[in-house]
């Protein structure tokens, strides 16, 4: 922090009142100026050019100090992860690690019986979105391409659960599978046509799938019953026991428990496994594997097919707690905050998606004055994040072969 | 087969075209320059929209003539948006030009996040009616039905722009710096030219023209909110890709056949499915011809 002294110098202050200076005139007429066409009336709000004037100030001082930090730290071994010293503390003495896993269970099995079903119903959310930031790691993290029509398959899931029990009666646990397996076809067969694609145009074209499911949703009334959805959707059961809906919601969690601790025990297998090494592989460079000899195609298919089956799972899961859907639940901006979860928990680490699930999730719920603004800090955190930290909270750490003393994985 | 509703159909489409071709110009350059796609693009352009906006309705309290304030607020959105433009890769894009692709493409989309809800905390979340500052022409009033003023409006100042910038980038140094740059960064950095001026000229071009067309649309469609950069942004973005990305002239050709397709495709099959049309129109081309219509295609270099 020494180093900070210097940014009270006269000429790194003349630097910051210039910057602010431009911010003022740049932000002048949106934010001071508020007109209504409708009434005809104009409010000027200067008390908001004071608020914008001192926090460019401090945020354009605090951009170069953090430049610079990130410069000098360039050259330098990136630092041990948090990830990393957890694993470390847990070898070194496995008491400790036992001690603490039993209290994870103790606190998740205790969770909704000593809280009220509100917090449960909220847990359960974070725990699928848990569940949708695994799958999508799949397609971003490990496989390196940007996915932005994810929550197709997340609506894909919720439709067919729906409306297998709209028109055949078929009850949750049926549909859990289908659901799954519907999204995974589904996943397939975007898999075909952006096959040929790169990075950017990939993300446009999924975005424009992800769209085109919605838009049929919306319009195609025989089908999906259009915008107003389907109501009245049965929750789970257990062995033909219905539920009270206090204890549904409970029931929903542990089903929700269960299918995390699922999940990670599956993808933490496929990351090590010959498929998942295949991905890591595509994400780090297409041709280079191509030419070692992996099938670029297979590869991208699974990927795409994979991470489309856990979201098909949690959409029948959402249809089955919410009771209710409709199409507007399955919105970019949905498949957008599932990336954030992604990026921001830390891209390939299966514990940074935890803890980016925990933190997007449920801070907003918790941090209810500041929700009108939870979408402009997601914006402005994805853009920190990637200036200063792509790795994410919780930095995935690869897996590296030491030869002699020289490092020869290259951490990115 | 009714020849005035074709005709109609056909302007119409022509005019949805030349906005889309004002705001695919600053895709498809800055797409040229850095490789990037500017997902915030269309926000610049909803942001010139919303300038515009705003200092035309606190000019039209002092009661001044229309054409001036249509004039004032347009140069002020072409300021401000430029402003953001630059502003915004500054913050977002430069730290990121040695990043990988991935990085900055989630940049772009957290910058466009930023934007969108920055109009809507600040201003409102409701559509506003923009007021009408383009004069009926009277000359245009037998054909009214076919092509009002707004369209012939926005027509002409699509052809000017356009040939503007063609001027601009085939005959001056600038736009020879720009081509260069687009050719090969590095090397045009070693035969000394400032790439960093280079790529904040293209990013003030881009956003000026995305300004002007969202002055347009919105004199067209007479109402904007703080969303509508995003669907405009996103088929501007086809236009480009179906004319080949990176290739002025294909953008503006890309631009033309989409607005005709939606055209005719809401006239003629259904309107229920206009952004449809646009995907599935990308998709066929990104299956067939992924370099689009007058791109060329690349080969990655090892």
């Amino acid at each position: 922090m020494s180093n900070l002294v210097k940014y009270f110098s006269l000429k790194e202050i003349k630097k910051s009142l210039v910057i602010t200076l431009w911010f003022m005139v740049l932000t002048f007429p949106i934010m001071v100026i508020k007109v209504n066409t409708i009434e005809n009336t104009v409010i000027w709000r200067w008390g908001y050019l004071a608020i914008i004037a001192i926090g460019s100030f401090i945020l354009s001082t605090l951009w170069r100090y953090m430049m610079e930090r990130k410069s000098l730290q360039a050259g330098k071994e990136s630092k041990i992860s948090l990830q990393q010293k957890l694993r470390e503390m847990g070898e070194k003495n496995p008491r400790l690690k036992r001690g603490a896993l039993a209290a994870v269970v103790v606190l998740v099995v205790a969770y909704p019986f000593a809280t009220s079903m509100y917090q449960t119903g909220i847990m359960t959310t974070a725990l699928m979105y848990v569940v949708l930031g695994l799958g999508l790691n799949i397609v971003v993290g490990l496989g390196g391409l940007l996915h932005l029509g994810y929550a197709a398959f997340y609506a894909v899931g919720a439709y067919t659960y729906a409306l297998l029990h709209v028109h055949f009666g078929i009850g949750f646990w049926v549909s859990l599978p289908i659901g799954a397996g519907l999204a995974t076809i589904l996943g397939i067969l975007l898999a075909i046509p952006v096959l040929r694609l790169r990075g950017d145009y990939l993300a446009i074209v999924t975005l424009g799938f992800g769209e085109i499911v919605r838009i049929i949703l919306e319009n195609w009334n025989d089908f999906s019953y259009g915008p107003s959805g389907i109501a009245n959707i049965p929750r789970p059961t257990l062995f033909g026991i219905h539920f009270k809906l206090q204890q549904a919601t409970i029931f929903i969690y542990f089903i929700m428990v269960a299918l995390v601790v699922f999940t990670i025990f599956i993808v933490r297998r496929l990351e090590n496994s010959r498929m998942g090494r295949t991905w890591i592989a595509m994400r780090e460079d297409e041709i280079a594997s191509q030419s070692m000899g992996i099938d670029i195609t297979k590869t991208k298919v699974t990927t795409f097919a994979i991470g489309a089956f856990w979201a098909g799972m949690i959409g029948v899961v959402f249809a089955a707690k919410t009771t209710f859907i409709n199409p507007a639940s399955f919105t970019l901006w949905e498949s957008i905050i599932i990336l954030c979860i992604v990026v921001i928990g830390g891209m390939g680490s299966i514990f940074g998606v935890v803890v980016g699930a925990g933190i997007l999730i449920l801070l907003p719920e918790y941090l209810r004055a500041f929700s009108q603004y939870r979408m402009l800090l997601f914006g402005a955190i994805l853009v920190l994040m990637m200036v200063f930290r792509p790795g994410g909270i919780v930095t995935n750490v690869r897996k590296v072969y030491r030869i002699d003393k020289e490092k020869t994985g290259e951490a990115e | 087969m009714d020849l005035s509703y074709f005709f109609e159909l056909f302007l119409g489409g022509m005019t949805r075209g030349s906005i889309y071709a004002l705001i695919a110009l600053g895709y498809t350059m800055v797409y040229g320059i850095i490789k990037l796609i500017n997902f915030a693009h269309g926000e610049i352009y909803m942001i010139g929209a919303f300038t515009a906006l705003i200092i035309s309705s606190v000019l039209g309290f002092t009661g001044m003539n229309s054409i001036l304030i249509l004039v004032i607020s347009g140069v002020l959105a072409i300021f401000f948006s430029s402003a953001y433009g630059v502003t915004m890769e500054k913050i977002a894009y430069k730290p990121l030009r040695e990043a990988p692709r991935l990085s900055a493409l989630i940049s772009a989309i957290g910058m466009s996040m930023f934007l969108q809800n920055y109009v809507l905390l600040a201003q409102t979340p409701d559509f506003l009616p923009f007021p009408t500052l383009i004069p009926d022409f009277k000359f245009l009033k037998p054909i009214e039905k076919i092509l009002n003023s707004t369209q012939l409006v926005i027509l002409v100042t699509t052809a000017v722009v356009m040939i503007l910038l063609t001027i601009l980038i085939k005959f001056t140094r600038t736009g020879k710096a720009m081509r260069a740059t687009s050719q090969d960064a590095k090397m045009a950095q070693l035969l000394g030219i400032n790439i960093n001026r280079v790529i904040t000229i293209t990013f003030i071009i881009g956003s000026a023209t995305a300004a002007i067309g969202g002055v347009l649309i919105s004199s067209h469609t007479g109402q904007l909110n703080y969303y509508i950069g995003f669907i405009a942004g996103i088929k501007a973005f086809v236009a480009a890709v179906l004319g080949g990305i990176g290739s002025i002239p294909g953008a503006v050709l890309g631009s033309f056949v989409l607005g005709w397709t939606e055209s005719f495709g809401t006239g003629y099959i259904s309107s229920d499915y206009e952004d449809v049309f646009a995907f599935i129109f990308l998709l066929v081309i990104l299956i067939f011809r992924p370099s689009g219509i007058l791109g060329r295609s690349q080969n990655d270099k090892v």
